[in-house]
């Protein structure tokens, strides 16, 4: 379903992301990870047409989309969630939401109405005329989920929905996300690529793992497998620590 | 639906007013507030629901004034034919202004320096050049026939500013409920957001400011067929380009009422104003200065925000 090949960013020197790759199927949970400044809401940029990359290209549903703008993409069916939430303040739940639905309902009743579904689908039924200033940051995260949903999306990239929540909000927000990806009430499955730091949410729901660090693809795999992939621990805890650890665990076996 | 009702309940009343009230005075004090709420409502498309605050609207209604002057007097055109082409040239001018400004994402400040020098740069043209006049203005030939878009009485001249002013709510209640007004207030609260969500961000704040500019253009022709003359100052001066602000900054951005409640209380304003103080020049001036710091400061929502504040506590009580 997407393609990404080679892609790279770079900023005044700086390179955010070199020579990146990723693949998602149809029908899976993809997780990416890395370490703070890994370049990973970067490599989201450049996949969603936020950020046109130096090389590389991205193919979503068999079509070329690199460097197109992404209100473009997002009517191919690509929608992507903000790290930094950024709800339309002064208005309702149901009118942001609803500005999503607008992109596949033109009349503004059915938008409201299909905002409306959404909403109740994350969690956010009560709060539907709440203004998203009033919402907390739990209720700000799955705001930035049901507009993106709204848009009836076939790919969703999701940019930490979990992060700054507590671990009571992360528990009921995970069968949501399990939810959209399954698909539910007659509504089809969405693909789901998301960016996450709470390992328990990226062992959960995760079919696979990308693990991006210094803008580089390191690892790829099953959540199992890369998480101890002595690349990946060292990309985390420093140079070293793989070799480390392993010696820290074999005396602990040993004794 | 119930807004409908509301604006032709409004449009009903004002239409009957000239049946109760003969005086002058009253009729023209009724037609110049339906005319600042008419500037208002167009500012009010691409500052109060676009987000984009421009500080030079008076270049669509200086545009508007001599496309209006300048067909009439020196090409014999008739009123009614020269209006369209009117409102067209602000529209143009707002296409071109758009393109120039917000294909380069000019924002906030910057937007509304470049449409306060652009106000400028015209107001120095039309003083230039002799087709508009230059600094002498254009004088329409006085007819009082509605055939010419003139009228022997204020009632007449009130029944075209408020059926002016019936498009531009019918525009603003439109935005309110349409997928476009959704979208232009989803670019004006956070433009990376409306991005992400599929809205063509360019697309719809050049619809926006063309829409604008075609209302306040309707705005500068109204000012020509009423008073009968235009120059360089009156049509691309700084005056028009506050007073197409100030109504829905105090009367409230983004809604449909703000406009014409501004305009209102603006107009009770000003008469008090003078009243109190004399024909002091610039004192009106002055007296707006302080109401808009006052307003930006305690009441950014402007009074229909108050209102509207009060119907949420209510609402939020009966829940």
């Amino acid at each position: 379903m997407l393609e990404a090949s080679g892609l790279t960013k770079t900023f005044d020197g700086l390179t955010a992301v070199e020579g990146a790759s990723l693949h998602v199927e149809r029908g899976t949970i993809v997780g990416l990870i890395g370490p703070n400044g890994a370049g990973k809401t970067t490599l989201f940029a450049l996949l969603s047409g936020f950020l046109g990359p130096d090389a590389g290209r991205v193919v979503f549903l068999g079509r070329d989309v690199t460097g197109l703008p992404p209100h473009l993409i997002c009517r191919l069916g690509m929608a992507r969630t903000f790290q930094i939430v950024q709800p339309f303040g002064a208005q309702t739940v149901r009118e942001n939401v609803a500005v999503g639905a607008h992109l596949r309902h033109r009349g503004r009743a059915e938008a409201l109405a299909h905002a409306e579904r959404i909403a109740h689908a994350v969690g956010l039924g009560a709060e539907l005329d709440k203004l998203a200033v009033n919402l907390t940051i739990a209720g700000r995260k799955r705001l930035e989920l049901a507009r993106a949903l709204a848009t009836g999306p076939a790919l969703l990239l999701l940019d930490e929905v979990l992060a700054g929540l507590n671990p009571q909000e992360i528990t009921e927000v995970i069968p949501v996300l399990r939810g959209i990806a399954a698909g539910r009430d007659g509504t089809p499955g969405v693909t789901v690529l998301m960016i996450e730091h709470v390992m328990q949410a990226v062992m959960n729901l995760a079919d696979r793992v990308y693990v991006l660090a210094n803008g580089r693809m390191i690892a790829e795999g099953a959540p199992a497998e890369v998480t101890s992939d002595p690349a990946v621990i060292e990309a985390y805890l420093g140079h070293g620590a793989a070799e480390r650890l392993r010696r820290a665990y074999g005396a602990a076996h040993a004794a | 639906m119930r807004g409908l009702a509301g604006i032709a309940a409004f449009a009903v009343a004002i239409a009957l007013m000239p049946a109760f009230v003969t005086s002058g005075y009253a009729l023209n004090a009724m037609i110049m507030t339906l005319y600042a709420a008419l500037l208002g409502q167009a500012w009010n498309v691409l500052g109060g629901f676009g987000g984009q605050f421009s500080f030079g609207h008076a270049l669509f209604f200086g545009t508007g004034a001599y496309t209006m002057a300048v067909l009439q007097v020196n090409f014999g055109w008739n009123a009614w034919a020269a209006l369209p082409a009117a409102l067209a040239a602000g529209g143009a001018i707002g296409a071109a202004i758009g393109a120039l400004t917000f294909r380069y994402g000019l924002r906030g400040s910057y937007f509304a320096l470049v449409t306060l020098a652009f106000a400028e740069v015209f107001r120095i043209l039309a003083n230039t050049f002799q087709f508009t006049g230059a600094g002498v203005g254009l004088m329409v030939p006085l007819s009082e026939r509605a055939a010419d878009m003139q009228f022997a009485t204020r009632a007449g001249y009130l029944y075209l500013i408020l059926a002016l002013v019936l498009v531009g709510f019918l525009v603003s209640w439109w935005l309110k409920h349409s997928r476009y007004g959704a979208w232009l207030q989803a670019v004006r609260d956070n433009e990376e957001s409306a991005a992400a969500l599929g809205v063509d961000v360019l697309r719809v704040k050049l619809q926006a400011i063309v829409v604008s500019g075609v209302l306040m253009a309707a705005g500068g022709a109204f000012y020509v067929q009423y008073l009968h003359y235009i120059d360089p100052h009156i049509a691309y001066g700084p005056a028009v380009s506050v007073e197409a602000l100030l109504a829905p900054i105090i009367g409230g951005m983004g809604t449909v009422w703000g406009p014409l409640l501004g305009a209102a209380l603006l107009h009770v304003l000003g008469e008090t104003t003078r009243n109190l103080m004399g024909d002091a020049p610039g004192i009106n001036l002055a007296v707006y200065g302080i109401v808009l710091v006052l307003m930006v400061s305690f009441l950014p929502r402007g009074v229909m925000g108050l209102l509207g504040t009060r119907r949420a506590a209510r609402a939020a009580g009966d829940a």
